[in-house]
């Protein structure tokens, strides 16, 4: 039948790219991270071998390299201490922002949510570069503090860990904000009223209510800010120093510096198993979960 | 009322916060002095020199083509998946498609960058091709990982829509194929353009993966800026910002409206 080759046609096309760039690249990491190091071009050997027979040719030494050294697993852990705090201030900053814009009345709803979005279509990279020009020793955020008295020299607020965190949350609020808002608009105002009516003060409606019932705006949000984050290289590069190193960045060196690319190669794909791989199961588990409690 | 005001307070300050760095972004485009930090008068020298830098125009030119070939493809191969996802009941290795269609929206970028780059040195030692990175190599990583932000946008418009429109026509005699060309792919029109869109200034924007697949003559915009940038300030990026800020936030003015568009 015409039907079944025009499917296949729509099925296969997207398939065998994917398969093709996506999983393929996906599996050379892997493949990479197995082999053996050795100086040259590829810095690496073959993982099957025919000269004296076949062979197998495989080892996990780049992994136990990668995990026996403090060097990685502290950089890796820096990157999930700062995608945590950035996290929780995405969450502080966007959840009131994301509430009161889902409890205006829809006129005014529609303007703040496009005035929301719009920063996060303009450029990654300037908004990043913004924050640099604000942190800059005689930027404008030290002449507000100087001329206000609160300090009496310039302070140095460019290359930190906190210009780092100050940037992330900058760029990924919008991230949060959008899901957040997503679950929010749903819900039904009545039930605040309600609460109030059977007699619970404000801090009881907003742990009783309102947060239980936001939780998978909040799930979402999360995620969508946690996971690019643990990986972000531009903004340490930029607004960070040597104070801390990260993974994103340690990834990068390891390829181009050091020209180890087995050793990358056993960081990234460490990266997908520890990172990737949970939040994929995570999100099926989920959503098989909230579809059989009919959220 | 006393939460009303506290409502004001929150979005005024929330709104402040998103806008200022890029207002200050723009403030300073328009500064004479080469020292950035300095003011010394309104000019329009940086956009002077800027529409004079080569370097500059040449990698906005090379981006642009880019992206705009990257979405298109992006686009056909996202619109095919979403598709598939709402409309087709039999796809081999199901959870392995869906698997692959949306593992690149949370594959962090440097991890994506390096298998790409690894896969192309891989495919030229045994087949002698790509002989050198370039303009093919970012171009095929962009779409790559701009399928599924399209994938995900078309598949949420496909389940809101209602099927018996295209039922109604198979009984009038359309067969499969027109079908799909005379009710479906107009009614989802918007939605595909707004996908084209995302897709388009998601590439435009890219640095990391491109850093990564580039090769000779293939600096794209975001790779020209950021080594601008990278270790100082410099003028002439404040103005490139000015614009392509404008730009931008245009493309997604007009994302909004033909979001808004389809649900009505």
């Amino acid at each position: 039948m015409k039907n079944k080759l025009f499917e296949k046609y729509f099925v296969f096309s997207p398939y065998f790219w994917l398969v093709l760039f996506f999983f393929i690249p996906l599996a050379i990491i892997f493949k990479i991270s197995i082999s053996v190091s050795e100086w040259g071009m590829p810095p690496y050997q073959d993982i099957f071998l025919f000269d004296n027979g076949f062979k197998i040719n495989t080892t996990f030494e780049n992994y136990v390299y990668i995990f026996s050294d403090y060097y990685y697993i502290g950089s890796f852990v820096n990157s999930l201490i700062l995608a945590l705090i950035s996290t929780f201030f995405c969450l502080l900053i966007g959840f009131p922002l994301a509430f009161y814009i889902a409890t205006s009345n829809i006129r005014l709803r529609n303007i703040l949510l496009v005035l929301v979005v719009i920063p996060f279509w303009s450029s990654f990279l300037l908004r990043v570069y913004a924050w640099k020009i604000i942190l800059q020793n005689n930027g404008i955020l030290n002449v507000i503090l100087l001329n206000l008295g609160i300090t009496s020299e310039p302070l140095q607020l460019l290359y930190n860990q906190y210009a780092v965190i100050m940037g992330i949350v900058y760029t990924y609020l919008p991230l949060m904000i959008l899901p957040l808002y997503g679950y929010l608009n749903k819900f039904d105002l009545n039930l605040i009223e309600a609460s109030k009516d059977l007699g619970l003060n404000r801090i009881k409606t907003f742990f009783k209510v309102i947060l239980p019932l936001s939780v998978p705006g909040i799930v979402a949000g999360s995620l969508l800010v946690f996971i690019p984050v643990v990986g972000e290289f531009i903004i340490p590069e930029m607004l960070g120093g040597s104070d801390r190193l990260y993974y994103g960045k340690i990834l990068w060196e390891e390829f181009f510096v050091n020209r180890n690319w087995p050793g990358a190669s056993a960081l990234a794909f460490s990266g997908i198993i520890i990172l990737v791989l949970p939040i994929v199961i995570f999100q099926i588990l989920y959503s098989r979960w909230s579809q059989k409690n009919e959220i | 009322m006393k939460s009303s005001l506290i409502k004001s307070i929150v979005i005024f300050l929330g709104l402040f916060f998103l806008y200022f760095p890029i207002l200050v972004l723009i403030f300073y485009s328009f500064n004479e002095n080469k020292r950035v930090m300095v003011w010394k008068g309104f000019s329009l020298r940086w956009y002077n020199e800027l529409f004079n830098n080569e370097q500059i125009i040449e990698a906005f030119i090379i981006s642009i083509k880019i992206a705009a070939l990257s979405a298109t493809f992006a686009t056909i191969l996202g619109v095919m998946i979403g598709y598939s996802l709402v409309r087709i009941r039999k796809i081999p290795f199901k959870s392995f498609y869906i698997f692959l269609s949306s593992t690149p929206l949370v594959l962090p970028e440097l991890i994506l960058g390096l298998s790409m780059l690894l896969f192309f040195i891989s495919l030229n030692n045994v087949i002698g091709f790509p002989s050198s990175r370039g303009q093919l190599t970012i171009f095929i990583s962009h779409v790559t990982f701009c399928i599924a932000f399209v994938a995900i946008i078309i598949q949420a418009r496909l389940t809101d829509f209602n099927k018996n429109i295209e039922e109604a026509a198979m009984d009038l005699g359309y067969n499969y194929t027109k079908v799909l060309y005379k009710i479906t792919l107009p009614i989802i029109l918007p939605s595909i353009i707004a996908g084209w869109l995302l897709a388009f200034t998601i590439s435009l924007d890219d640095l990391v993966v491109a850093s990564f697949t580039t090769g000779p003559g293939a600096n794209t915009l975001p790779i020209v800026v950021f080594s601008k940038v990278r270790l100082g300030l410099s003028p002439e990026v404040n103005a490139l910002s000015a614009i392509l800020m404008f730009a931008l936030i245009i493309i997604g003015l007009f994302y909004f409206y033909l979001n808004k568009k389809f649900k009505h």
